[in-house]
């Protein structure tokens, strides 16, 4: 069994600016990878060049699931993303999000799993309302019960705990305790207590 | 350089030759020597946008940016002998049939053809990230070539064609001396043209290759 | 039996979403809407009672798919738009293949359009007092122009998305590509009020068939090219 992260070579430049440049990593099975970096140092561009998001100036990503390069689409399938970019549907329920989100990647739905999830994020009850009526900590919480509906063995964060009272935070451990047992986390952030999870570091300057 | 004085020789001697060698044509009359111009120049404009689409494709293929640069000048020459097409066959229009503009098939493709090259045109300065532009711009000059077709058939079940195309490949009916003469002009004029937009893309070409260089430099 | 096609169960998803949240909102069937009565009202009110006989059926035949081109224009890119506006534009990326997102969307277009045509078809016919000859053939061309005026528009509003949804690039860029469309739209309807031979609108109808059939199968190949970076 080879899972892991290669990320070979990779550079980005933004707008005639260099972010990083030829950054070669590689990310083992569970395991927590730590991006750190200052503000405007491309963290958030890095991870979203592993999500596919963004095209890299040059170098390139594999996703290696026993000993094979995923596709485009098999990638879709293992990978969770939680960013304060990534924005659910506001106009519908987090019930009706998450059966969306399950209904476009192919899965089965039953109301049963969506209450499971949502008591899990610590949205019980609330499965009704729309997700516009949340507070930003709920909408993060929500983004993580979108990110964790399809059990995806990859787990990708940026800035995990933004707008989560402590509570939430404590989540976000749990997450991703139990992520690593069965995965990678590869996470953003430049709070100390999320950075001593990490097994490696990778500092943007 | 040397090449640059003979394609301007070239090309000199056609202009001469179309009002001094070149007799007036049956049917057409004085107005039929337009066609040394009009016809050399709508054929560039089909081949330039041809060759932007095709560019467009290798781009879409390998997503090397010069091919998106080969495109773009295409585009830009096209447009300059589409406007030029456009003109000629509006004077000749005026003369053979009354109006400069009477919405006669080939008028009307060649409009559509100007309008998929300005749009062309807007959707790049509307997109700021070179590769996006790239990106979205091959993947419209592709869908409004696979309209073209379409056009082809519908127009002249709108308006019936006059466009003389039949009058020039008709041969039999002319005397053999005028149309050598004629077609010898003509012929060099196709070939003339076709010198002027290989030499104008690779000036542009260039171009586009400094102007690109300079824009990567400046960063450093 | 729908699950042996993924793109097509999966674009469901998506159109299933889309229409909810267009239920809840309305923002696109709105811009459609008022945009189509406000000019058919202005047509109906300048041409309406000048005109009689085949130029009536010739220009009706126009005017008609000017307002529908223009309506589709207003209304057809917001489904985009909307997407990378509200940022809702990465989640769908991270979870949904190109396909099935075209499918989805083409499918809310023509949705969009169809519940467009049922209004605004019926009350163009009553407010400029027209007759329509071969009900079958106009129904027909109604039909596949409203199905190919969201074929194609589709994949240029994904195209206008990306580009930041500029002022009336939408338009720019859908007339020359939906020309052929509606000039054989408008040849067709032309036949059909003026009772010509069910031969000749049937050509018009086999081209709009065939146009349907091309800016769909383009678009599934190219999407890809636009949806992804």
């Amino acid at each position: 069994m080879q899972n892991y992260v290669a990320v070979k070579k990779l550079s980005k430049e933004y707008s005639c600016r260099q972010l990083f440049v030829d950054v070669s990593v590689t990310i083992p099975d569970r395991s927590v990878f730590v991006v750190l970096g200052h503000n405007g140092a491309g963290k958030t561009t890095f991870l979203r060049i592993l999500c596919g998001l963004v095209p890299a100036t040059s170098g390139q990503v594999d996703f290696v699931h026993c000993g094979n390069v995923l596709t485009a689409a098999e990638k879709r399938a293992k990978l969770g993303l939680v960013s304060p970019e990534l924005e659910l549907y506001g106009e519908l329920s987090a019930v009706e999000n998450l059966e969306f989100f399950s209904g476009v990647r192919g899965l089965p739905f039953t109301l049963q799993r969506a209450r499971e999830i949502l008591e899990f994020v610590g949205l019980k009850g609330r499965g009704h309302d729309y997700v516009a009526t949340f507070s930003s900590g709920m909408k993060q919480r929500m983004k993580y019960a979108q990110a964790l509906l399809h059990n995806p063995p990859i787990l990708i964060l940026d800035e995990p705990t933004a707008n989560l009272d402590e509570v939430g935070v404590a989540l976000v451990d749990t997450i991703i305790r139990r992520q690593k047992e069965k995965g990678i986390v590869i996470m953003a952030t430049n709070e100390p207590r999320e950075v001593c999870y990490g097994d490696q570091q990778l500092s943007l300057a | 350089m040397t090449w640059q004085i003979i394609l301007g020789i070239w090309m000199s001697g056609v202009v001469i030759a179309s009002f001094i060698y070149m007799p007036a044509t049956q049917g057409l009359g004085e107005m039929g020597r337009i066609i040394v111009y009009h016809v050399p120049a709508a054929w560039i404009a089909v081949l330039a946008y041809l060759m932007a689409m095709v560019n467009s494709i290798h781009y879409l293929r390998k997503r090397e940016i010069r091919f998106d640069r080969q495109a773009q000048v295409n585009a830009e020459l096209g447009t300059i002998f589409c406007i030029l097409a456009t003109v000629t066959g509006a004077i000749w229009s005026k003369g053979a049939w009354g109006a400069y503009w009477n919405w006669d098939p080939r008028q009307t493709s060649i409009a559509v053809l100007l309008m998929i090259y300005a749009a062309y045109f807007v959707l790049r300065s509307a997109i700021s990230d070179s590769d996006m532009r790239a990106r979205l711009s091959a993947v419209y000059a592709v869908l409004a070539f696979l309209t073209v077709p379409f056009l082809v058939f519908i127009v002249p079940r709108v308006y019936y064609s006059l466009h003389p195309d039949l009058e020039l490949v008709n041969l039999a009916e002319r005397s053999f001396e005028m149309d050598r003469q004629m077609l010898v002009v003509f012929l060099a004029s196709v070939f003339g043209f076709s010198g002027l937009y290989l030499w104008l893309y690779n000036i542009q070409k260039r171009f586009e290759i400094l102007f690109y260089k300079k824009a990567t430099m400046r960063r450093f | 039996m729908i699950s042996n096609f993924p793109w097509l169960s999966r674009g469901l998803a998506v159109l299933r979403k889309d229409l909810r949240i267009e239920f809840r909102t309305r923002y696109a069937y709105s811009a459609l809407l008022m945009f189509a009565i406000t000019t058919l009202v202005t047509v109906s009110f300048s041409v309406g009672g000048f005109l009689a006989g085949p130029e009536m059926t010739d220009i009706a035949a126009a005017l008609l798919w000017i307002i529908l081109f223009f309506s589709a224009m207003a209304g057809l890119s917001r489904t985009f738009v909307q997407e990378e506006e509200s940022g809702t534009v990465i989640a769908l990326k991270m979870a949904a293949e190109p396909e099935p997102v075209y499918v989805g969307k083409y499918l809310f277009n023509v949705v969009l359009l169809f519940s467009l045509t049922v209004l605004v078809v019926p009350l163009f016919i009553v407010m400029l007092n027209l007759s329509v000859v071969l009900v079958g053939g106009f129904l027909a061309t109604v039909f596949l122009g409203a199905m190919g005026l969201a074929g194609a528009s589709t994949i240029l509003a994904a195209i206008v998305a990306k580009a930041g949804a500029k002022g009336s690039l939408m338009t720019v860029l859908a007339f020359p590509i939906l020309l052929p469309l509606l000039l054989g739209a408008i040849s067709a309807t032309r036949t059909a009020l003026g009772g010509g031979s069910p031969e000749a609108i049937n050509t018009d109808l086999l081209m709009l068939f065939f146009y349907n059939g091309v800016a769909l199968a383009a678009s599934l190949l190219l999407f890809e090219y636009v949806w992804n970076e």
